[in-house]
């Protein structure tokens, strides 16, 4: 769901449905009745590739210890409003 | 002002769609899938949502400072203009697709030319409407392919709502003097005329679908007039009993 213009959409939940018409219809009456978004992505289930759980430690713990990494070591020019 | 023709003109709308969603909101806990589940019951209180609107408007028509509320809880049977078609039970998932899709499809084409209603309220009230009826056309339209062309009993239902429901779709493109009167003054639209743009839109659906219109020698009729089925009791008896035992209640 892309919850307004420019926005980067949001996965807001999952749909059953027979093919993508249907699963785009049943995603507009299931969570795009209270003015939540204004355009939809459905994605089958199928084409998703995802990480499991066993990947938590592979993925994502070795960001954890640098810190350099992060951008708070570049001091802002005076001058630059942020 | 007291306009008696825009009031059984308002009235006429207003019934069509507050009796057809309530019985689609009969499915509200019991469709196929969740997810139908909730796209009924939003179709039927976008239906209920036009019917308040509409009664509003018209109980400022009628000048006798009858609300929505008074219009729809506190009328009888015989006071009610609604086409015979919104007021048969739901029947089957199959019968209450093809209804829906019916009888939206009329809705498009009504509403959209009642945009350009010198009455503006009611033509702003039309602009509301036609974007809602889109979504129902297009929601009950892509069910009568599935339905019409999905499995053998699945056809067989969708083909039996269509030979039951046709001869009471003709009520729905009778004028009467009221109507022409108004459409005379370009506030309200000669229903003959919106027949042939429907008929091309459900030929086109049911035709892909694979459905057949059956040859009908009668059109049901009576209900502009007051003269309902049986079933419309049953169902006011229902819509309007806590507003009859407790008159007044409020939320």
């Amino acid at each position: 769901m892309q919850p307004g213009s420019g926005e980067a959409h949001q996965h807001v939940g999952s749909v059953h449905a027979a093919d993508a018409e249907q699963a785009l219809q049943n995603a507009r009456d299931v969570y795009a009745r209270r003015g939540e978004g204004i355009n939809i992505w459905v994605v089958p289930s199928d084409s998703i590739t995802a990480s499991t759980p066993e990947d938590m430690g592979p993925f994502f713990d070795p960001g954890n210890d640098k810190a350099y990494r992060h951008p708070q070591f570049y001091k802002v020019p005076r001058g630059v409003r942020l | 002002m007291s306009q008696p023709d825009v009031f059984e003109y308002l009235l006429r709308l207003a019934d069509d769609r507050l009796v057809l969603g309530h019985r689609v909101s009969e499915w509200c806990g019991h469709a196929p899938i969740l997810e139908e589940d909730i796209a009924l019951a939003n179709i039927a209180l976008d239906l209920i949502g036009q019917a308040n609107l509409l009664l509003t408007a018209a109980g400022a028509a009628e000048g006798k400072g009858r609300d929505a509320d008074a219009l729809a809880f506190l009328r009888d049977e015989l006071d009610y203009r609604n086409a015979l078609i919104v007021e048969l039970p739901k029947g089957d998932f199959g019968f209450t697709l093809t209804r829906q899709f019916l009888f939206s499809a009329h809705a498009l084409v009504l509403t959209d030319a009642l945009r350009s209603s010198k009455n503006t309220e009611l033509g702003g009230l039309a602009d509301k409407m036609h974007k809602e009826s889109r979504y129902h056309v297009r929601h009950s339209g892509d069910w009568m392919l599935r339905i019409g062309d999905g499995t053998e009993e699945s056809h067989q239902r969708a083909q039996a709502a269509v030979n039951e429901l046709w001869r009471y779709t003709g009520e729905l493109f009778m004028a009467d003097d009221i109507e022409r009167r108004l459409a005379a003054q370009g506030i309200a639209v000669d229903s003959s005329k919106l027949e042939t743009p429907w008929r091309a839109q459900v030929d086109d659906v049911l035709k892909r679908a694979g459905l057949t219109v059956p040859s009908v020698a009668w059109m049901q009729r009576g209900g502009r007039q007051g003269r309902h089925t049986e079933h419309l009791g049953h169902l006011l008896a229902e819509m309007q009993t806590l507003q009859r035992q407790h008159p007044g209640a409020s939320w």
